[in-house]
């Protein structure tokens, strides 16, 4: 019996850090960072104060209700008499309960309506767009610009300058994704022909990280991105070097890493630009390495996780459409000198 | 009476379980690219009283019998720009895929030979290029656009718009010559 009581201890105090869970502040729409996520995040703090307020009233007015003793005029007098003073201060007092709720309510509709009027006021006003389009289970950012050279495509990781507005249409090319980043903003969802904006506006830099909203199959849990506010000057050096060729290959592993690519199926889906490696299916991958995760936030960016994603995608993410490529071992080795090469 | 209604009910629920195969993900890949492992005949005629001698690896059944994989092999057809030559089954300055003229076999064996080494006018290998499991999901998916396969494992029409029905679902285009198809014939599919 005593071993029982002992399990269930044992359960207790494994699950209580459990709930501490909910206060990483790594994705989560209580540690606002952009002018939108701010706001809804006053508003909630807002409603949910008064609305508790309110509650504690009326908690403290039905106890109050339920502990009074009737007075003996009011146990002598007959059921259907009518008293005018007590029914006069009931009167009064209903009536401003009922003028209080309206004007709370009133008052409420009008804070939600100037909150999305702060939502929609960045509207118009961008400095920067970019299309972002779903696919199962990964993000393409594309960087316009009205200067064609300027244009490039990543994937999985979005650097917006800070202070800035910035508009974010969204796409998708299979299933209906939804793109959050709580710390910034709001859902909005990519529907197949259809196309969504979405503005975001960073306040602080930092990183915040992003993860699809809407149940999109398999690794829908495994679809993250992540949002790098930069300051001015760092993200326009970033785009730069975003815009520039991938570099070529240095020392001998990497440049038969690069034959590999070529060679093999990783060309056939993916694009380096500045080599023949155009296909459009997967990532671009021209400065995969600069990037901080792999496989849309699986992994942490590095050697290892690169050579394991690489050796066999199916183990770390089942069902993703990355087959696995049979490389031999100083292939897998050169292939991965090669991408982690690509700053 | 009882006795047979409770075996009918039984032999449905029987019948409802053998349903579950045609969903089943396997999403685990052969190590090495197989390959070799299918002898095809790409000709019926052989010398002699008997057909060709061929070798198959039976892995049809895996790949024809599954419903994930032909989705996934029409999902390949395009990414893979099988549609460039092919457009969706009806033929262009490739052949036509869905109707009953197979040059280099019809088997699924013959179509993943065809699309792994590549073959004369035109068709490009992609042997290396294409790790085997795809091509043959790519191949199942083919078989599935003439009707060859089970409907209950063929893909629906995609999700945009499309004043079609699924390819699989059409009637099949009129058999042209190979490689040669007649801008006229394009029209009634």
């Amino acid at each position: 019996m005593s071993g029982r009581a002992g399990n269930v201890r044992f359960v207790l105090v494994v699950s209580a850090p459990l709930g501490l869970t909910a206060c990483n502040v790594w994705q989560s729409a209580l540690d606002a960072h952009g002018q939108s996520a701010e706001a809804v995040l006053r508003q909630f703090y807002g409603f949910t104060a008064l609305s508790a307020g309110i509650w504690l009233l009326v908690i403290f007015a039905m106890i109050g209700a339920l502990r009074r003793r009737r007075s003996l005029a009011e146990r002598l007098a007959a059921p259907l008499e009518r008293r005018s003073r007590p029914e006069a201060f009931a009167t009064i007092a209903v009536s401003t309960a009922i003028g209080l709720t309206a004007a709370i309510l009133i008052g409420l509709t009008t804070w939600s309506f100037m909150t999305g009027r702060t939502l929609a006021s960045l509207r118009g006003r961008e400095t920067l767009t970019l299309l972002v389009t779903g696919d199962q289970w990964w993000w393409q950012v594309r960087y316009e610009d009205s200067q064609a050279n300027r244009t490039f495509t990543t994937a999985n990781e979005i650097h917006i300058p800070v202070g800035q507005p910035v508009k974010v249409k969204l796409e998708s090319n299979d299933v209906i994704h939804s793109f959050w980043v709580p710390s910034l903003a709001g859902k909005e969802d990519l529907i197949p022909g259809h196309q969504n904006e979405i503005y975001l506006k960073a306040e602080r830099p930092g990183v915040y990280r992003g993860q699809c909203a809407e149940f999109c199959g398999y690794q829908h849990a495994h679809m993250s991105f992540l949002v790098v506010a930069d300051e001015i000057p760092d993200f326009e050096a970033w785009r730069s070097r975003q815009v520039a060729t991938a570099a070529s290959p240095t020392g001998e592993e990497a440049a038969a890493g690069q034959r590999v690519f070529l060679s093999r199926g990783c060309s056939i889906c993916h694009t380096v630009r500045g080599t023949p490696a155009g296909g459009k299916v997967g990532p671009d991958l021209t400065h995969v390495a600069s990037r901080k995760t792999v496989a849309a936030g699986t992994l942490p960016l590095s050697r290892g996780s690169l050579a394991a994603w690489i050796a066999d995608p199916q183990a770390i993410k089942p069902g993703t459409n990355m087959p696995r490529v049979a490389l031999d071992p100083d292939e897998l080795n050169a292939v991965v000198a090669y991408v982690a090469g690509l700053q | 009476m009882m006795r047979s209604a409770a075996s009918t009910v039984l032999l449905a629920a029987l019948l409802l379980t053998s349903g579950c195969e045609r969903e089943k993900r396997e999403f685990k890949s052969e190590r090495a690219e197989s390959g070799d492992r299918d002898e095809v005949a790409l000709s019926s005629l052989s010398p002699g009283a008997t057909p060709p001698q061929v070798a198959t690896s039976g892995r049809a059944a895996t790949f024809e019998g599954n419903a994930y994989h032909v989705a996934q092999g029409k999902r390949l057809f395009t990414w893979f720009n099988c549609n460039g030559c092919h457009a969706m089954g009806g033929g262009d300055s490739g052949p036509p895929l869905m109707d009953d003229k197979w040059i280099y076999g019809g088997t699924i064996e013959n179509i993943v030979a065809t699309i792994r080494e590549g073959r004369p006018n035109g068709m490009p290998s992609f042997r290396g290029k294409i790790p085997d499991d795809q091509i043959w999901e790519i191949a199942a998916f083919v078989r599935s656009m003439g009707g060859n396969l089970s409907k209950n494992v063929a893909p629906q029409r995609n999700d945009d718009l499309n004043p079609f029905p699924a390819e699989n679902r059409r009637p099949p285009s009129p058999p042209t010559t190979g490689g040669q198809p007649l801008p006229a014939s394009r029209g009634t599919q």
